[in-house]
């Protein structure tokens, strides 16, 4: 055979190899866009495409997934696609005041009547109904829970050193002194991209205010010149001097991996660092709330919205309802790693940890996080973090007080 | 010396720059889309870039309404800014100085006709082939802080194993430091390019020139301080240019190797437009942003533009 056949051959081969399988019908589409593109997020995602594919096989998923920590990337992409009249079928976005970017009245289509339709407005806890509320409608369909205020500890350590979890601060810096004496990492903390500190220090509130405190820091009811502020300030400062020297080049993984290797004690994030623990083959770890959480849930939530102008928008209406149905939830959440935000999941599929955040969920006071997108607009959101991070280098109680309540009355929640 | 105007002025009168010629015809046909697609596309935006720092447009939704200055004001008041703005010209001038001086020695080095010249050249030289991304993944490697738990790494890590343990540090991570880790990733890749430069202009000076100095009785030092220097005076200009907008534009390598760094001390202005722009959706005070860049840029270029104009039409 002469060469130029043989390339034929291998060129019609591989032609035949690139055609989708339905030629014939041509397929109709559904763009899903999110930033869900590590580990256990995209099999999560991939978990939702199948129960999807099962119910409307002739539809083709476009999964146009923006890499990049929280989204920071993904939310660039869509801001611009969607003020260019170009929006994606449906996307991801936390549910809460985030939707508020988004100018839901001229770009997203309000969901209430789906919501009727479907029953969610009963399996869906109240809280959480509340929270998805903006301007009185419903403009996005929650698909799980993450739970922000986690104190994830290395039990091995702890049990070494006759330790338990702190409950109080005070504990906590008693628990952190003996740990330090032995030369292993109290605190552990990356603030590399600089929203962990404010996670942290948001959690930090939330132990100090209490629940109904610190929900009014986000709606005016609690002025931020309050003492308790300052108080929160001072606590968060002491905790840093407890913390791993290299924080400033981790991320929260990164960091994450003292407790892995036992040099440090104890990290507050949030349960996504469950599956990540998962992923790396570690189950030496212990969960608590973080002092003076205890019974109150910080929540956040992933959604799906329904941009106005979708072009396939019967598809993507039929992926709103898989993404709030409970076989959708239940294939999602466990690969995930979080809970569902429907409270009828069956809990045998969930591991340890996220039965117990499942059971907290049910019973706890619930309060939004401000670094997740729920609790406040992310121009203030995005200052709060800016704001924070500087006070880990500076240290200064007064002027970040100052800055803190000056950034509410820029949002126009404080006077 | 010429006088310029009166003489373009009798050339314009003359009917040379008329469009008799059909070939001039052509030409200007030719170059006018182009002009036509640079005026809207480079100062049209930037028309528009300029008008939209001056509005309200806070959200995803344009809002044109006039608020004057204010976006500049806030911006001003913003301590991240003014961090930023600081950061800016503790980079420029580090960065600047550096390149400008390193490339400078390497050149003089190599200008001595040293045996494998080319070799050093390429390797001098290789950095430049890298994009500013690659260069800044690795120098956070190369930079890492390591810790007192976990043991050093990198540069630290050769610092500990030659004895000199005590000349280690944090690094980008230090704020004290900060953007100064990335200046040193930034000389690494532009001082060989920098020094392709020189050594060219070396070259280019006649031999007979340090001969006739020399045999003046001029001292090696006196020759490099009196008449190469000086007539290198162009290429330093012109690499002053591109070093500077360079350095005021820089985005990705900070992106790459620090991000905003502890408490902002290795952010640049870049980096908090795109924050405030694509993060916060405030479209007015990033714009506001990168009008104050373009300024900053246009203060370096502008005067050079005006020097090499008027030198050009004096020739």
């Amino acid at each position: 055979m002469s060469r130029r056949i043989w390339w034929l051959a291998v060129a019609s081969l591989l032609l035949w190899a690139m055609t989708p399988t339905g030629w014939a019908a041509a397929p109709s589409k559904l763009e899903i866009f999110s930033w869900w593109t590590a580990g256990g997020e995209a099999e999560g995602l991939a978990g939702l495409f199948s129960v999807y594919k099962k119910l409307y096989p002739n539809v083709e998923i476009i999964n146009a997934t923006v890499a990049g920590g929280a989204g920071a990337q993904a939310k660039a992409v869509l801001a611009t696609r969607l003020a260019g009249g170009d929006p994606p079928d449906s996307f991801q976005v936390h549910a809460g005041l985030e939707v508020e970017k988004y100018n839901p009245a001229r770009f997203l289509e309000p969901l209430d009547d789906l919501f009727k339709s479907e029953g969610w407005e009963r399996v869906l806890p109240k809280d959480l109904l509340t929270l998805l509320r903006y301007q009185g409608r419903f403009w996005s369909v929650p698909v799980n829970i993450h739970r922000a205020n986690v104190l994830w500890y290395n039990r091995k350590v702890f049990q070494d050193n006759n330790l338990t979890p702190p409950k109080t601060f005070d504990e906590f810096f008693k628990v952190a002194d003996a740990l330090k004496a032995k030369g292993i990492v109290p605190f552990v903390f990356g603030s590399k991209d600089g929203w962990e500190a404010g996670h942290v220090f948001e959690v930090v509130l939330v132990g100090t205010l209490g629940a109904e405190g610190y929900r009014g820091l986000w709606t005016g009811k609690t002025p931020w010149t309050d003492a308790r502020v300052t108080q929160a300030l001072n606590t968060f400062k002491r905790m840093l001097t407890y913390v791993n020297t290299d924080h400033p080049a981790l991320t929260w993984d990164g960091a994450g991996q003292y407790l892995i290797d036992g040099k440090g004690a104890m990290q507050i994030m949030g349960d996504w660092q469950d599956g990540w623990f998962q992923s790396k083959r570690y189950t030496g770890y212990g969960w608590a709330p973080p002092p003076g959480t205890a019974g109150i849930f910080d929540a956040l939530s992933d959604s799906f919205a329904l941009p106005k102008g979708a072009k396939n928008r019967q598809n993507a209406v039929n992926w709103l309802k898989v993404v709030g149905s409970r076989e959708g939830q239940e294939a999602f959440n466990p690969k995930k790693g979080s809970i569902c935000a429907r409270t009828d999941c069956s809990p045998g599929l969930f591991n340890q940890y996220l039965q117990s955040a499942a059971r907290d969920w049910k019973t706890n006071a619930l309060v939004p996080s401000v670094m997740h997108g729920a609790a406040a607009f992310e121009s203030w959101a995005t200052k709060f973090k800016d704001i924070v991070a500087l006070f880990v280098t500076s240290g200064d109680v007064a002027k970040t007080q100052a800055a803190l309540q000056s950034a509410c009355r820029d949002a126009k929640v404080c006077k | 010396m010429v006088q310029t105007k009166p003489l373009a002025a009798a050339r314009w009168r003359s009917g040379r720059w008329r469009l008799r010629n059909p070939d001039r015809v052509i030409a200007v046909l030719l170059v006018l889309p182009s002009l036509a697609a640079i005026a809207v596309f480079v100062y049209g935006f930037i028309g528009f870039t300029a008008f939209a720092s001056l509005t309200r447009w806070d959200n995803l939704v344009p809002d044109f309404s006039w608020v004057g200055l204010e976006n500049y004001f806030r911006l001003f008041n913003t301590q991240r800014f003014q961090i930023d703005l600081r950061n800016t010209v503790t980079f420029t001038s580090l960065f600047l100085l550096t390149s400008l001086a390193l490339g400078f020695a390497l050149a003089v080095l190599l200008d001595r006709r040293i045996r494998g010249e080319g070799i050093f050249r390429s390797l001098y030289l290789f950095p430049l082939a890298l994009s500013f991304i690659v260069t800044g993944v690795v120098w956070r490697w190369l930079l890492n802080p390591g810790s007192a738990e976990l043991g050093s790494t990198g540069v630290n890590l050769l610092l500990d194993r030659v004895g000199l343990g005590a000349l280690k540090s944090g690094w980008y991570t230090d704020p004290r430091i900060g953007i100064k880790a990335v200046v040193i990733a930034a000389v690494w890749q532009m001082s060989g390019y920098m020094m392709a430069m020189y050594l060219a202009g070396l070259r280019g000076i006649p031999e007979e020139l340090r001969e006739a100095a020399l045999v003046d009785g001029a001292s090696e030092f006196q020759v490099y301080r009196h008449i190469i220097v000086p007539l290198l005076h162009p290429i330093t200009l012109g690499a002053l240019i591109i070093l500077g907008h360079i350095s005021l534009k820089i985005f990705d390598l900070v992106v790459a190797m620090t991000g905003p760094g502890p408490g902002f001390s290795s952010d640049v202005p870049a980096l908090f437009m795109f924050d405030t722009t694509f993060r916060g959706n405030n479209f007015a005070q990033g714009a506001g942003i990168a009008i104050i860049l373009l300024v900053m840029v246009a203060a370096l270029i502008v005067p050079y533009l005006i020097y090499s104009l008027r030198t050009e039409v004096q020739r």
